[in-house]
């Protein structure tokens, strides 16, 4: 831990060498990431609700996940270009020194410019917390951080399965964009409004729903049981087999090279 | 001690083919090739040895120096490092072990020096006496001083290089292993890193393994030379048995002033440019002192130098010798 | 003309290279279809009455929008130009008997056209085979497919126009973030949500924008939400943008590199 914060410190220290860019693009991204805000409101000027939905609960459902997603983003940066490790021999440099790989690929990249998401989330969670009907208790704070958290490690498992992925080939990678990018940008409206088939795949198979839809129930109080309170810590499975694919694709890399 | 005991390595290669229709076809089939990195490669290096590991591009150097890193497993074979597999104990490995990928960073690219170097000590664990007393030696060696407080984007070429090396051997590994570290340097730098090595290997006995295609890093640095080509090793021996080896033609370079000289047998003419000449001689035909003798009687001769095959030419023959 | 036709071919053949890339690409893109017609139809489900286009209409935007993402898209295309221009090596094109802003152009379109290849007809079959109300249905007529095909290399020429001008940018910041550019040129042109459902005052507006000449309009002839008349009308606004931003374009390359060969680089 002494030595994440040791290459916390060293990329603040770099990416603070040129502020003026860093801010510019920083406030950029901000603006930016409002678009899929834009449109939702966009559309709720013409509706009142979607499966019994209010504009406010829907935002603090793209908040959440824009939230989780951030974070993964940014802490979870060298998995996210991971091919680019690859390619430019960062990962062989990983592979000589004494520490777990994981950790490595982890410290090797945190994009501090990608929390301008993060605070357009907060801002858009801001809003919608007293606006969404919820009656706020400890519990109900608990859930929330939980959906963002839990949320943030399930994104960083489907980046690990990426990244497994990268090991065996590099172009056809794209086809992860559907859960990543995907799930972000359909996780503004909860996954259950696309019907059975993709809330069941969103439940057991990547476990999105579990840290978003379920416990959004529960902050509605539209399910009483506490189960749905800590799907968010079930989802948490999931990094089982994100792990394993990667050691898999560790292995194969070991033995090409390429 | 080294020993890597008949190691295989092969890599299934997609072939690009050129041409329109043959991009479509592509498209559905694609046709492999199977491409034999390493072909039961053996040796062993003792401790404290300086190698220098040459051949052609893509003849499995940096196959052998990832298998021994233990970035990469071969197909079959041995490789023992210190009593360790690589890839098994691979992080009790790399402890002991210190690499500079010629062409690649390991310092960030705008902090400064000092920073990664502390970074390196931490993730190497290494404690805080070891590091001091590293820092120093190295500082000292590699004349690093003000470099410290100066960010890398803004070092020059070989002042980098310097940083390199010096924080692959922060943590004091008993091998070195350095893949092209003189590549893109300027004369003054390349010098430095040579005396640097060699210093370092006379004075704390690091085995040091080097691949590289400047021959005069070879001829100032390494005892002995590993040659691998097409994925085989083809020699294993020192500078002088290589030259041995291969032929002991001499280059004859002739100014003259007035009517050119004639060649006589045992002078091949390489090449004449108003009033020089380029001569190969085959001292074993014609010894050198008859050939400037011949040559002077012909014609006027303003200057004469001789010299011997360049560790350069050599292994251009050593690879056409073996077909590589 | 020939080198444009040489600089298309080779780039073309270089685009084709990348089949697992295409496969993914073509999957990514069926399902991203797919989950926005899904969402498009929970609000259909809570108010019929409130959908500004027919269903069917925005059935076919979206497959057509998917199918032709990358002749559309207003990012990851053609962006060594502003590696080009970053790293300094602009000069060395300088020195090329080609027009630079044609070669741009060009080079993106290329890139654009043999992407769009690969994957536009396996998301047409897909999508024109699927259950109703998943399906893509053809054109009403032929004067509809007709105006859709000659809509599509206009926007695309528009979107390009627009890229390019956003990549100059680069001669004066030196950077390489341009993300604003693209985002309000994606949510404007229709790329998120379909402009008929901005709400009304905005969508007036948009309407006129030169973001409307690009993905929106072949789209939305091609569902039959423009039709008639107004395909035309909307043909032509399109043509009119089109040659201001190729005109501003050119403009703005001529002044940059006079700046460039003022300043020696």
């Amino acid at each position: 831990m002494k030595l994440y914060f040791k290459y916390f410190s060293i990329h603040l220290k770099s990416q603070m060498q040129y502020k003026a860019t860093f801010f510019l693009n920083f406030f950029g991204r901000i603006v930016m990431s409002f678009a899929t805000v834009a449109s939702v409101l966009f559309m709720f000027t013409r509706f009142n609700q979607v499966d019994g939905f209010t504009v406010s609960q829907i935002l603090l459902c793209t908040s959440v996940v824009s939230m989780a997603y951030s974070l993964a983003e940014v802490f979870a940066r060298g998995f996210d270009i991971f091919p680019r490790l690859l390619g430019n021999g960062e990962f062989d440099r990983i592979l000589v020194r004494p520490r777990g790989i994981i950790f490595q690929v982890l410290a090797s990249h945190i994009e501090f410019l990608r929390l301008g998401i993060f605070i357009q989330a907060v801002a858009v969670l801001l809003y919608a917390i007293p606006n969404s009907g919820v009656i706020w208790t400890g519990d109900k704070i608990v859930t929330l951080l939980l959906m963002i958290f839990c949320g943030a490690a399930v994104f960083f498992g489907l980046y690990i399965i990426y990244t497994s992925f990268a090991f065996f080939t590099t172009e056809g990678l794209e086809f992860m964009n559907i859960l990543t990018h995907g799930g972000r940008e359909f996780g503004r409206y909860p996954y259950v409004i696309y019907g059975d088939g993709i809330l069941k795949f969103l439940t057991y198979i990547i476990p999105l729903a579990l840290i978003q839809y379920y416990p959004l129930l529960y902050l509605l109080d539209r399910a009483q049981s506490k189960l749905y309170m800590f799907m968010p810590i079930i989802s948490l499975l999931f990094l089982i087999p994100s792990y394993s694919f990667f050691l898999i694709g560790l292995r194969r890399y070991k033995s090409t090279g390429s | 001690m080294i020993t890597l005991s008949n190691i295989n390595k092969t890599f299934r290669v997609a072939r690009r083919q050129a041409g329109f229709g043959r991009a479509v076809k592509a498209l559905f089939s694609r046709e492999y090739e199977l491409i034999h990195a390493l072909n039961d490669v053996s040796f062993s290096i003792k401790d404290g040895e300086m190698v220098g590991y040459i051949g052609p591009n893509g003849a499995g150097k940096s196959t052998t120096i990832k298998i021994m890193c233990g970035i990469l497993t071969p197909d079959s074979g041995e490789c023992n490092i210190d009593g360790r597999v690589p890839w098994r104990e691979r992080i009790a490995h790399v402890c002991e072990i210190g690499v500079v990928f010629g062409q690649r960073s390991q310092l960030w690219w705008d902090v400064p020096i000092i920073d990664s170097f502390e970074l390196i000590r931490d993730i190497y664990k290494t404690d805080e006496k070891t590091y001091k007393n590293s820092l120093d030696e190295l500082t000292m060696l590699l004349d690093l001083g003000e470099l410290l407080k100066t960010p890398a984007r803004s070092l020059s070429l070989g002042q980098r290089m310097r940083c390199e090396i010096a924080a692959s051997l922060l943590h004091k590994p008993k091998i070195l292993f350095l893949d092209e570290p003189t590549i893109g340097l300027d004369a003054v730098s390349k010098i430095a890193v040579r005396q640097f090595i060699k210093k370092l290997n006379t004075e704390h006995g690091t085995t040091v393994i080097l691949t590289t295609h400047d021959m005069q890093d070879i001829e100032a640095l390494t005892e002995r030379i590993l040659l691998i080509g097409k994925g085989r090793i083809l020699l294993d021996g020192s500078l002088d048995e290589l030259k041995k080896h291969s032929s002991s033609r001499k280059t004859l370079v002739v100014e003259y002033t007035g009517v050119m000289p004639t060649t006589s047998e045992g002078m091949t003419l390489k090449e004449m440019k108003d009033g020089r000449l380029i001569i190969t001689l085959d001292p074993e035909i014609l010894p050198v002192s008859d050939a400037i003798t011949h040559l002077a009687a012909e014609a006027d001769l303003t200057d004469v130098s001789v010299s011997g095959i360049t560790a350069e030419e050599m292994v251009a023959e050593l690879y056409r010798e073996y077909h590589i | 003309m020939k080198k444009y036709i040489a600089l298309f071919r080779i780039r073309f053949i270089n685009g084709l290279q990348y089949r697992a890339a295409a496969l993914a690409g073509l999957t990514t893109q069926f399902a991203w279809g797919f989950m926005e017609i899904l969402s498009f139809s929970a609000f259909y489900r809570a108010n019929p009455a409130a959908f500004p286009m027919e269903f069917s209409h925005l059935v076919s935007y979206v497959w057509i929008q998917q199918a032709f993402l990358a002749l559309f898209m207003p990012w990851g295309v053609g962006g060594n130009a502003v590696e080009t221009i970053v790293s300094g090596n602009i000069s060395y094109d300088l020195a090329r008997p080609m027009d630079i802003y044609n070669r741009w152009f060009f080079e993106t379109i290329a890139d654009r056209v043999s992407r769009a290849t690969l994957r536009c007809a396996p998301i047409l079959i897909l999508a024109s085979i699927l259950p109703l109300p998943f399906r893509m249905k053809l054109p009403s007529d032929l004067f509809q497919f007709s105006m859709f095909l000659i809509s599509v290399p206009i926007a695309m020429f528009a979107v390009t126009a627009y890229c390019l001008i956003d990549y100059m940018s680069a001669f004066y910041t030196m950077s390489r973030y341009n993300a604003i550019f693209v985002i309000v040129a994606d949510f404007f042109a229709g790329g998120y949500i379909p402009i008929p459902f901005f709400p009304e005052p905005v969508r007036k507006i948009a309407e006129l924008l030169p973001f409307a000449a690009m993905q929106n309009m072949p789209l939305r002839i091609y569902s039959g939400d423009i039709a008639g008349m107004d395909a035309v009308y909307g043909i032509g606004l399109q043509l009119f943008w089109v040659t201001v931003m190729i005109a501003f374009g050119k403009l703005l390359m001529r002044r940059s590199l006079k700046r460039i060969v003022t300043q020696g680089g």
